[in-house]
């Protein structure tokens, strides 16, 4: 069930293990285009693994992943990233000494054409893509709104705001799938409310196709058109959220906690 | 001690201060980066040295010209050493590349000996370095002046490459969070030869004022400085660029300072500095300017 027609991403009966824990094993999984999907399940199901999967971190054991019906399973990160894939962390992972703006050129050179040669020597064709990747980092930071703090240390600012340079430096690589790992984690209702309205906007406006980790039911019930459910590394269920809500073996996977609560 | 010999000495200090600060931004990149401590710069220095003085003596290449070809030359050694030895342990624990890094020492050190031989070389350094110039009471050599002088230019090309360029970007992203670098889509690889080009360049720009100040070469030239230079760094905090350049002037400082003040402890000039080492590594092993690690998760 490779690499179907109209996915953007697919992963083949991927597993992983580490030593004898096999922390990911036969999953199968497709992303459409522009489709905004959940991925869900209880701590450790193997969630992040399956991000880093994806993203190169981690090589399989078995089974592909396909990008765009290309095989890319062992390729290096920063390729996976080139090709399109941006991802953002759990645990946030800034470069908190460099300023906001720097944080999003960082992701933005990946796209840039000059050697590194060139960059250092300040050679004319550098500095006019110079240029051309600061606007489109201030505009993305713009987008996010974090123009005035664009030159402020990524590390001295709130958790909040952290977040929304996070989203902005994955976005800065131009990808086609963005990866969000828990973007709502620490936020308050309000800030998760608004956060819901700016991930929608976002795909929308730069026509992505997200998958997202989430604890917060509201977020992922809110606006995941399709929701995956994991638990031990294996896939238990798949669907739209009422189909989930409804879902025994989710419930019982959650003990009935959160997945009882919005039922 | 009168002023004009304070002042004299202070030179002095300056001067080996700012050799040694060369050489500890090496050692300092590269823990920044990679987390362990590169013996081999210590041998960087002296393959430096080597180039400029094969170039002059050999191929007959004018000195500002010999000069800049054995800094190009010993970038790549560095380059070549990184992708040889230190590439295929990069996933290992560091303590994996921590030995192979003295085994790489070793290894140069040795390969000099049997290659150039023990017998130290004179080493002809030009005209305007071997001057005098006398200032009142005090007396300076072209040496002492030139050093600092190319150490700052060096140390300000340096440091624009590091703050404002992409490719200084990336060191310092690399340096916070090598993986999230990656997945930003940055080649970490060649971040970090673009490192080890930089800091071995700085290193043999050492190796050759070096040279210049004391004449003499030899394949073991580089072992004191080398473990001064690593002192250095580790006063001014380990992993810190600004830091290594401060702690670089504090140990040539107080090594000079050291024997002006009481002759009778000359002998000990080298001892004087680990002395200052251990203190540093039992009070305040951050240094002045380094930063509590936090382990990242």
């Amino acid at each position: 069930m490779a690499s179907q027609n109209g996915a953007i991403l697919a992963l083949d009966s991927v597993s992983v293990s580490f030593g004898g824990l096999v922390a990911v094993s036969d999953f199968d999984f497709t992303l459409g285009k522009g489709e905004l999907v959940g991925l869900i399940g209880p701590n450790g199901a193997g969630k992040t693994t399956v991000f880093n999967i994806i993203t190169g971190q981690y090589e399989p054991v078995r089974g592909k992943v396909f990008f765009r019906g290309r095989d890319i399973t062992g390729w290096r990160p920063d390729r996976v990233t080139c090709a399109g894939i941006a991802r953002t962390f759990q645990n946030m992972r800034l470069f908190e000494g460099l300023t906001v703006l720097d944080n999003v050129l960082v992701s933005r050179h990946s796209k840039l054409r000059s050697s590194m040669l060139a960059a250092a020597l300040n050679l004319p064709g550098y500095v006019r893509e110079e240029q051309v990747a600061r606007t489109k980092a201030m505009e993305l930071l713009d987008r996010v709104g974090l123009m005035d703090l664009a030159y402020t240390e990524a590390g001295s600012l709130p958790y909040g705001q952290q977040r929304r340079v996070e989203i902005a430096r994955a976005l800065a690589a131009d990808p086609e799938v963005l990866l969000l790992d828990e973007p709502a984690a620490g936020m308050n209702p309000e800030e998760t409310a608004r956060l819901m309205e700016f991930i929608c906007g976002v795909r929308d406006e730069f026509g992505l196709t997200i998958l997202l980790i989430e604890h917060d039911m509201k977020l992922v019930m809110g606006i995941c058109e399709r929701i995956r459910v994991i638990d031990y590394g294996m896939s238990i269920a798949e669907g739209t959220p009422e189909e989930i809500q409804g879902n025994p073996k989710v419930i019982s996977a959650y003990l009935g906690e959160e997945a009882c609560e919005y039922a | 001690m009168n002023a004009a010999v304070f002042f004299q000495q202070l030179i002095n200090g300056m001067s080996l201060g700012s050799l040694y600060a060369l050489l500890a931004i090496g050692y300092t990149m590269v823990y920044g980066i990679l987390r362990f401590i590169n013996f081999a710069h210590s041998d960087i220095f002296m393959v430096g040295a080597y180039s400029a003085f094969f170039f002059i003596v050999i191929f007959r290449v004018p000195w500002p010209l010999a000069a800049a070809f054995a800094v190009c030359l010993t970038a790549l050694v560095g380059v070549t050493i990184d992708r040889v030895a230190y590439r295929p342990v990069r996933d290992a624990p560091r303590i994996s590349a921590l030995i192979t890094a003295v085994g790489v020492s070793s290894f140069i050190e040795n390969l000099g000996l049997v290659t150039v031989g023990a017998r130290p070389k004179a080493f002809e350094s030009p005209q305007f370095m071997s001057r005098v110039f006398h200032i009142g009471p005090v007396t300076i050599t072209g040496v002492a002046i030139w050093v600092p002088i190319m150490t700052f230019v060096l140390l300000a090309v340096m440091m624009y490459v590091v703050y404002r360029t992409k490719i200084g970007m990336a060191m310092r992203s690399v340096s916070t969070d090598i993986e999230a670098t990656r997945l930003m889509g940055v080649d970490v690889d060649k971040v970090i030869s673009y490192t080890f080009a930089l800091g071995s360049a700085l290193a043999a720009a050492g190796g050759i004022l070096w040279a210049c100040k004391y004449p003499k070469i030899s394949p073991l030239m580089g072992v004191y400085p080398g473990w001064k230079a690593f002192t250095a760094a580790v006063v001014g905090g380990i992993g810190s660029i600004p830091g290594a350049m401060i702690g670089g002037f504090i140990i040539g400082l107080i090594e000079v300072m050291t024997v002006a003040i009481s002759p009778g402890l000359s002998g000990y000039r080298d001892g004087v500095i680990f002395l200052v080492l251990v203190v540093f590594l039992l009070v305040r092993p951050t240094g002045i300017l380094g930063e509590t690690l936090k382990e990242k998760v």
